[in-house]
């Protein structure tokens, strides 16, 4: 699957738009879709379907123990008890990292994710580099994001071939240790819950003032 | 299928490079794709598994060149083409050219939150007990169906462990097999079922990693000297 060139892309965008606006126009001219309909799901996953829901879950799983059980024995009924299902994420396994194994999850196939906990797949996700290299060469691929573990860690990749979708349980940094699970969210990235990167201290903002 | 979408080891693609700050959407056709997409999905003249096997159909060529949601729009053409839900020529004007639609279950956007959290479940009941459970050996076929199949080649005559038992679900190689509804869902017990790296690439790969993928139970055999459960 191609990734963004710049120079081949204008026209390839340009095509694209009037293509799928010609078929949106043909679709409501036939009473086929609903255009309120087509607003609604985009503005799903846009604001209310995202990452943010994942990192409840894995916050709440750090603080409290019987969570954390519950979501690794029965994951679609744990984040459902949250609020979070639905749509590419009727069957969900939590896999947790440990300082012995670290989980990866990939769709070497297409672009299956657990959209209720993640939203919608980031591009690189959904792109030949990542599917081609995540089974064969899972460390390398941590390497290309930055991630280094220990030679001895086991990597555990899960190809997502079936309808089962799965979930990343970061260890907690021990930086984050004492805070509550509304400010432990901020620590869990996307990429953690992927399994192509760590938990880590939320970013500081821009214009925050330098440490004495 | 053997096609250029089944990429697990494949070489040649260079480093994994993620788009700092990547938004959502990377033009406004990308939003309405996704949204024409699910919505006309879920008219239920097709399945999940026939509109994977769809973007899988697409020309070689065409599927590595073309940008995701490209795939979608051209995939999703296709299915509504096959099924007479519109013409290419309608297509291509946005006009349509008056022949009365075929019956329809269009999604009303008070609907959407609805079906979305309803998602559409592939646990299905079955009778017969599992063949296989935690702990066993089990070879990975090798079968190269023409058709729609979710096993990757990457693992085909390979030799793994069973470590999750999922139940019954859905069996996409037969449920692409009608055009229309009702569909052959030919639910099959699905096993996740674990690889060393060592065993699917050779002694050069890592010693330390193990790739699993999530087969249904016509993929496997019991492996060789091992045997399934009676």
């Amino acid at each position: 699957m191609q990734e963004h060139d710049h120079d081949h892309d204008h026209s390839h965008l340009d095509e694209m738009d009037l293509r799928v606006r010609a078929l949106e126009t043909l679709l409501t001219r036939k009473g086929l879709v609903e255009p309120a309909a087509l607003d609604r799901i985009i503005e799903t996953y846009e604001t209310r379907v995202g990452p943010h829901n994942g990192a409840a879950v894995v916050a709440r799983a750090w603080v409290d123990a019987e969570f954390r059980q519950w979501l690794l024995q029965d994951a679609t009924a744990a984040i459902a008890s949250m609020g979070f299902g639905g749509r590419q994420g009727e069957h969900m396994v939590a896999v947790a990292n440990t300082p012995d194994t670290h989980n990866m999850v990939v769709c070497t196939l297409c672009s299956c994710y657990p959209w209720p906990v993640l939203g919608l797949p980031p591009v690189w996700y959904k792109s030949a580099p990542y599917r081609a290299k995540a089974v064969m060469d899972p460390r390398g691929v941590l390497a290309d994001f930055g991630v280094q573990l220990p030679a001895s860690t086991q990597l555990r990749v899960w190809d997502s071939t079936a309808e089962v979708r799965y979930l990343v349980l970061p260890m907690m940094p021990p930086d984050a240790k004492g805070l509550d699970a509304a400010q432990l969210a901020a620590w869990v990235t996307r990429d953690a819950m992927i399994g192509t990167g760590l938990a880590r201290a939320p970013q500081a903002p821009a214009s925050s003032a330098p440490s004495a | 299928m053997n096609g250029v979408h089944d990429m697990g080891g494949l070489q040649g693609f260079g480093p994994v490079r993620p788009e700092a700050n990547e938004p959502l959407f990377h033009a406004d056709w990308e939003k309405r794709a996704l949204a024409v997409t699910l919505a006309i999905g879920a008219g239920g003249q097709w399945n999940i598994d026939l509109s994977r096997s769809a973007r899988e159909s697409l020309p070689p060529a065409t599927y590595l060149g073309s940008s995701y949601y490209a795939i979608w729009i051209r995939a999703l053409e296709n299915l509504m083409a096959e099924r007479s839900l519109a013409t290419r020529e309608e297509m291509r004007s946005g006009t349509p050219d008056g022949t009365p639609p075929a019956p329809f279950r269009v999604l009303r956007a008070d609907a959407v939150d609805a079906s979305l959290a309803r998602g559409t479940p592939s646990a299905r009941p079955i009778e017969r007990p599992a063949r296989f459970g935690p702990g066993d050996r089990v070879l990975a076929r090798n079968i190269h169906p023409q058709g729609h199949t979710r096993l990757p080649r990457y693992v085909r005559g390979h030799v793994g462990t069973v470590v999750l038992v999922h139940g019954a679900h859905v069996f996409p190689d037969r449920h692409v097999t009608r055009t229309l509804p009702p569909f052959d869902e030919d639910p099959q017990w699905l096993y996740t079922v674990v690889f060393d790296a060592r065993e699917l690439w050779g002694t050069q790969a890592d010693a330390h990693a193990r790739i699993s993928v999530d087969a249904w139970e016509p993929y496997l055999e019991p492996a060789p000297g091992a045997e399934g459960r009676p």
